[in-house]
């Protein structure tokens, strides 16, 4: 039973980290109609910033918490940067083109560090002093609670954020019809931008999650984990937010009830058995709509 | 209703309908067409003109009633089965083979009709050179009737927008079909190519006897060449009969002819 | 067979048979020294690299569909052919028919995996496709991970020497003309409308699924027969060799050489792969290098550097010869 809760919690914290770079994906492809490979080089972007941050943060008699903020900004730019001189000039040339660049620039930002910080994981100084409690007889973390919480948090205020401001209508707007967007006076390309920006920003969340719970940095930490992200974000329906976070605490579950239950050599194999059936059966994904392609 | 001289007509279609989620795009669909008939459907936009060319050529699957060709019942069968029974078709905005020559585009559908095996490709054994010439022998002669013999080695999407039709019609004839479905062959042509492609249809149905189903929103056209023409809006058909009949027919010009007016 | 086109393949024989024999004096003669085994290592992994871009390739650009899980296609060739050598070590069965034995059942079990991987696509095209590809090369590289038999996520050794450059040299000749015939046929004039417009080609009577997974087959073969080479030239290996970064790199190497041409493959595969070994300060900078020559292509050079482009001998040799230039003239068949 213990085991049990304990694995509940630990896929809920693993899912709620898959949810917050699904969002990534998601609101990308969304507007885009991309696979943006580099987001989950995005997440790597940010673990290196607090590696070298949270310590300075510390030393100044400060939340190591904090880090996190210089995380944003730090993806922010990054994910800016990358779509401005990268993705836009692509943005037209059809999505073979788009996908290429989007792989390119995961290399590039991989090999970028590689070359910066060498290939040495870095161990990054622990983040919260959160103590354990006990639930039912098992041993739980507390910063697995707070990762759900703020995973949850967000999660609600992305989709209001969408629904009820201007900008996030802008965003359902700018999919549906580019011109339409344009005639009735949304600039388009500040919408993507925006998109970028805040996909990159919740990367750099997601990387704070991840570091309290693993705490190294590798270069090559960004492919493997976007690659989940990216099916999480399929699995719960591309495009749709609350889909995100559906796919991802599903798959965060299945990753650790496998490893502990089940075989523990095989977890990775299932998630990908998992994406290849769905994608086979309802490529729209659970909350998804089916869009066929018109003669 | 059939004119059809055989017993059998070529196309047959009873009761044909589909539904996207509820909604009925065509409904009680019914149609004969004989031995070398022409026949045009026409209707307002979104009529459903096109959707009936896509329950026919195995594109969707009807939801109900049954089409047959010849007499064989066509339900359940995927696109390249259909085309391989006898129907083939063009498409209203043009899907050809764009980066590929012309001769690749007819010879593409004359595939189904090629035999060599792929050791036979691979180590260039003797039918791969004969079939090859035997195909591009055939695949000339037909671009011969859509007069782009002389174009045979220019790339399909430099081709000017008339020719491009052209070839698409070449190209569903490769497919040695007995029935042809025009989707708004006409559209977007001057009247020289307008007349020109008129010409062209009467020449393949007197030279191959085949039976074309026309889809198309030039009136006059339609009026000028098709023997027999159905009426249909939203999914349903309003009417049917000669060119003449069509013309008088109050419900035809409220549902069709009066719009056309105002556009 | 046409007169003309005898000639042509004449002519390529002739070439590729004197570029063997350069190579063959170069490394008999002894001028790299001490040295001429590692530049005979670089060129057998030049070799295999050109059968993988070039498979690659044949979905890529010809099928116009991605995949970015090629690696795991020749992961399977590598360790179904391993087992079989290590099977076989003791038998007494002369090298060169081991060789090609293992060669042929590398490339058979890829293709096998290749007509699994075939299938969804016939529900899925572009980016979900190409993750769907990761997704099958990583079950494969966890798979094999945990089988005992391929080393139980531990290094597979022990795996016998048999791909010596003078025969991987012919094999890879032998493949890419095979691919080329392909592509060259009615078979790859199908794929190729396939690409252009799939919905077109289906109302053209192409059998749109038949195709695209007898080129995911083919493809997969191929790849798989690279993978046996491989093993059998690095006669140690371990199945994270084979994940998504390696899959990228040879996705990669198309889009440089550029999509549907095999003269981009096989000169982007030689140079790729054989230069950051010749300049080894250069390899840490290489991927970096890459993706950026892979982004610029995308935005000012979106077909490659070679595009659609072929190299013809008998073309080249015709610009020396005037008698040649009129047999020549509508060359395109050749190569």
């Amino acid at each position: 039973m213990s085991i049990f809760i304990q694995s509940l919690i630990n896929g809920l914290n693993q899912g709620a980290i898959y949810a917050l770079i699904a969002l990534g994906y998601t609101m990308v492809y969304g507007i885009l109609r991309m696979i943006n490979f580099a987001h989950g080089d995005f997440i790597m972007v940010g673990a290196y910033t607090l590696f070298y941050t949270v310590p300075m943060m510390v030393n100044h008699g400060m939340p190591a918490w904090l880090a996190v903020f210089v995380a944003i900004a730090a993806c922010v730019i990054v994910g800016v940067l990358v779509e401005r001189i990268a993705y836009k000039p692509v943005r037209n040339s059809g999505s073979i083109s788009a996908l290429i660049t989007a792989l390119a620039m995961s290399l590039f930002l991989e090999n970028l560090a590689m070359v910066l910080f060498g290939a040495n994981p870095k161990t990054i100084p622990k983040i919260f002093d959160l103590p354990m409690i006990d639930i039912l007889g098992a041993k739980i973390q507390v910063k697995y609670l707070l990762t759900l919480g703020i995973g949850l948090a967000i999660m609600i205020c992305m989709t209001l954020f969408v629904r009820l401001t201007k900008i996030g209508k802008a965003m359902r707007a700018v999919p549906q019809d580019k011109e339409a967007a344009t005639i009735i006076g949304i600039n388009v390309d500040r919408i993507i931008t925006m998109t970028f920006a805040i996909g990159s920003a919740l990367a750099a969340v997601a990387a704070l999650m991840y570091c309290s719970t693993y705490p190294r940095a590798t270069t090559d930490m960004g492919t493997m984990m976007g690659i989940k992200a990216f099916i999480a974000a399929v699995l719960g329906g591309i495009g749709v937010i609350p889909g995100a976070m559906l796919g991802g605490m599903i798959l965060g579950l299945i990753e650790i009830f496998v490893k502990v239950y089940i075989a523990p050599g095989w977890y990775e194999a299932i998630t990908y058995g998992i994406l290849i059936v769905v994608l086979l059966i309802k490529p729209s994904g659970i909350l998804g709509k089916n869009v066929g392609e018109k003669v | 209703m059939s004119t059809a001289t055989n017993d059998v007509p070529v196309l047959r279609a009873s009761h044909l309908g589909i539904q996207f989620g509820g909604l009925k795009a065509v409904d009680d669909f019914n149609m004969e067409i004989g031995q070398s008939e022409l026949v045009g459907l026409i209707g307002p936009n979104g009529a459903g003109k096109t959707t009936v060319f896509n329950l026919l050529t195995g594109v969707y699957q009807p939801t109900e009633g049954a089409y047959y060709l010849n007499g064989v019942k066509m339900n359940g069968k995927k696109t390249h089965q259909v085309v391989e029974a006898g129907i083939a078709r063009t498409f209203q905005n043009i899907r050809l083979f764009k980066k590929m020559t012309v001769l690749e585009n007819v010879k593409v559908a004359m595939n189904k009709d090629m035999n060599y095996s792929l050791p036979t490709a691979i180590f260039r054994l003797g039918s791969y050179w004969k079939e090859e010439q035997e195909t591009d022998e055939k695949a000339m002669e037909l671009l011969k009737i859509v007069r782009l013999e002389d174009k045979a080695d220019y790339v399909a999407e430099n081709l000017p927008y008339g020719e491009q039709r052209r070839l698409e019609i070449a190209r569903a004839l490769a497919t040695g079909m007995k029935l042809l479905l025009l989707d708004e062959p006409a559209a977007g042509m001057n009247p020289v190519e307008t007349s020109e492609l008129l010409d062209i249809i009467n020449n393949i149905r007197t030279k191959f006897g085949i039976s074309v189903l026309l889809i198309e929103h030039d009136m006059s056209l339609v009026m000028r060449i098709c023997e027999r023409i159905q009426v249909i809006d939203y999914g349903e058909t309003i009417a049917s009969g000669t060119p003449e009949e069509i013309a008088n027919n109050p419900r035809v010009i409220e549902a069709y002819l009066g719009k056309d007016d105002e556009e | 067979m046409p007169k003309k086109m005898k000639t042509n393949y004449l002519i390529n024989l002739v070439g590729l048979i004197l570029l063997f024999l350069v190579l063959y004096a170069a490394f008999e003669s002894g001028i790299f020294g001490s040295r001429t085994n590692y530049f005979m290592g670089i060129a057998t992994t030049a070799c295999y690299t050109i059968i993988m871009v070039t498979s690659l390739n044949l979905l890529v650009g010809i099928l116009g569909e991605f995949s970015l899980g090629h690696a795991g296609f020749m992961s399977v060739g590598a360790y179904a052919s391993a087992i079989l050598t290590n099977a076989l070590a003791d038998t007494g069965i002369p090298d060169l028919a081991l060789f090609l034995l293992a060669l042929l059942i590398g490339g058979i079990a890829a293709g096998i995996t290749g007509v699994l991987v075939g299938i969804p696509t016939l529900k899925l095209r572009g980016d979900y496709l190409a993750i769907v590809t990761v997704a099958f090369a990583e079950i494969i590289r966890v798979a094999f991970t945990n089988f005992q038999i391929t080393g139980g996520g531990r290094t597979m050794s022990g795996i016998k020497k048999l791909s010596n450059f003078y025969w991987v040299f012919w094999v890879t000749v032998v493949c890419v003309a095979f691919m080329y015939m392909f592509i060259r046929s009615r078979f790859g004039r199908t794929v190729k409308a396939i690409r252009e417009d799939y919905i077109a080609a289906a109302a053209s009577g192409v059998n749109v699924t038949f195709y695209k997974v007898l080129t995911f087959t083919i493809s997969a073969f191929f790849a798989g027969v690279a993978g046996a080479i491989y093993a059998h030239y690095i006669t140690a290996m371990i199945p994270t060799t084979f994940n998504f970064n390696y899959s990228a790199e040879f996705l990669t190497e198309v889009i440089i050489g550029g999509t549907g041409s095999m003269t981009g493959s096989i000169i982007g595969a030689t140079f790729l792969s054989a230069l950051p070994e010749m300049l080894r300060s250069f390899s840490k900078y290489r991927m970096l290098g890459y993706s950026v020559v892979l982004v610029l292509i995308m935005i000012f050079r979106p077909g490659g550097i070679f595009g659609g482009w072929e190299f013809s001998l008998s073309r080249a040799l015709s610009r020396f010869s005037p008698k040649a230039k009129a047999a020549n003239k509508t060359g395109k068949e050749d190569e």
